[in-house]
């Protein structure tokens, strides 16, 4: 580890950043010609969250205020983590399990910052939140475990690279259409898209984990939130479109994917959370366990 | 009351407010029937969001404070406690002719005829209701307003507490609250 690997993972962070936000900004600009509305600036989004750090700011206690740093220096620390286009901060330390659980440094710290504002309405979120997580990581986790097994490794570059060099079919989402179908449901559920937004919900439960943000604290949220669609659309990206082979390859890729997310979310209804557990239980773990079988007794995928 | 000085910002005020004025989220609640006019304003005829203006879920998170027509003194109280819940640079802009002098409900004994008499207003807009057309002017107006920092009832607010405390206690009166917070 020398001087270089450190200023390349803050040039990660601050490039993650400034792609999703621009990204976002666009999908805002997609969303609004589905709705045939002309639509803000491509980058309003910078502007709303610059704004929002310039406004003044309250506590509702140090839990909240710990809490907030700590989900965005746990989301922050993870984008490092990330492999982009073969390129590592950190060579050899980009394996599923170490960004699972540095992922969950953040998701707490953000649980334990919106419970600790002492809103109701933030619990609520908190717990529709979780509850969302579980749902759609038991499928997810079953479909890596599927590709760890066949490849016998669980670094995210390497199951990249296997993909990489035979077209699209040498895809894992061709070779493993099920477990496909499966991460690309999930990944709807991981960015919060309708129909698995009903932590957020603004009319419902006044924007759930959020509902007490304001100012700079809000902007922090907003920054996460940037950051942790890197983080989710990249994994899926690597884990089942073949990464990218260069870096231009690879943000196409990621627009392309982040877009399609985005236009499938502004045409759908919103799931209630018993029932989008229930469908992650019953369709995409269903999917999951018989592409797990196919790979394991019968050789498929291969 | 006193007049707020004018120009007297800093650097990093001027570059704040040009992103203020880009950005505004607002909140509002359904007091009166001028919220019926924010649909049209929001979907996709007018489109407020090409502004960069959105709603907004909660006051936290706002930076401004739609009064969408007449106030009535039980609505009032709640609307005092949003817009101190507001961070701070913060705008209120009252909406038609019941926020202006009372309109159709000017002797009604259960409603306020003016609110900047309570809330600091930066923006009034007229009508009965404002059509979206004259809503999409007048935030043009706000933010050119903000743009040039003139938009600053929220200082105005701080320096006159004890006037609006005092309006706002005469409209109200007082009241003792039951709960576990003030016994």
């Amino acid at each position: 580890m020398t001087l270089m690997n450190f200023i390349y993972g803050f040039l990660a962070v601050l490039g993650a950043f400034v792609f999703q936000t621009s990204l976002t900004g666009i999908n805002r600009k997609v969303t609004a010609r589905l709705q045939k509305r002309r639509g803000p600036k491509w980058y309003q989004q910078f502007i709303d969250i610059f704004k929002a750090f310039s406004k003044s700011s309250i506590t509702h206690g140090w839990v909240y205020d710990f809490g907030a740093i700590m989900a965005l220096g746990g989301i922050a620390a993870t984008v490092i983590f990330i492999p982009v286009a073969g390129m590592q901060a950190f060579p050899g330390l980009d394996n599923i399990f170490v960004i699972s659980y540095v992922l969950a440094v953040g998701m707490l710290g953000m649980a334990m910052s919106a419970a600790g504002s002492g809103n109701p309405w933030a619990s609520i979120g908190v717990s529709r939140a979780l509850t969302n997580m579980l749902a759609y990581d038991i499928p997810f986790m079953v479909v890596v475990f599927t590709l760890i097994y066949q490849h016998n490794t669980g670094s995210v570059s390497e199951l990249a690279s296997i993909q990489q060099g035979v077209g699209i079919l040498g895809w894992n989402f061709f070779k493993l259409p099920l477990g496909g179908i499966v991460s690309v449901i999930a990944l709807f559920g991981m960015l919060g898209k309708k129909p698995f937004d009903s932590f957020i919900a603004p009319a419902e439960i006044a924007s759930g984990p959020m509902v007490e943000y304001g100012g700079k604290q809000l902007g922090m949220m907003f920054t996460l939130h940037e950051l942790m669609t890197f983080i989710e659309v990249s994994l899926i990206l690597n884990l089942f479109f073949g990464g990218g082979e260069t870096l231009l390859i690879y943000m196409v890729k990621y627009a392309i994917l982040y877009t399609f997310t985005n236009i499938v979310s502004g045409v759908m209804p919103r799931f209630k959370i018993d029932q989008a557990v229930t469908f992650f239980y019953k369709v995409p773990l269903g999917l999951a366990f018989i592409q797990g079988l196919l790979v394991i007794y019968l050789g498929w995928g291969y | 009351m006193h007049e707020v000085q004018k120009n007297d910002r800093s650097l990093w005020e001027v570059v704040g407010d040009y992103f203020r004025a880009n950005s505004i989220w607002m909140k509002w609640y359904c007091t009166g029937c001028g919220a019926i006019e924010m649909p049209p304003t929001m979907t996709s005829r007018f489109d407020m969001e090409q502004l960069g203006m959105g709603p907004m879920a909660t006051p936290r998170q706002a930076d401004v404070l739609l009064i969408t027509g007449y106030l009535s003194t039980k609505t009032l109280r709640r609307v005092i406690y949003s817009y101190e819940q507001m961070q701070d640079p913060k705008y209120v802009v009252g909406f038609g002719s019941c926020t202006l002098n009372g309109g159709i409900y000017y002797d009604s004994y259960a409603t306020i005829n003016q609110l900047d008499k309570y809330l600091p207003v930066d923006l009034y807009i007229a009508g009965c209701m404002p059509r979206p057309e004259a809503i999409m002017n007048s935030f043009g107006e706000l933010i050119e307003m903000i743009k040039k920092g003139e938009a600053k009832g929220w200082k105005h607010y701080k320096e006159n507490h004890e006037w609006y405390k005092a309006n706002q206690m005469d409209s109200l009166g007082e009241v003792i609250i039951h709960d576990e917070f003030h016994e």
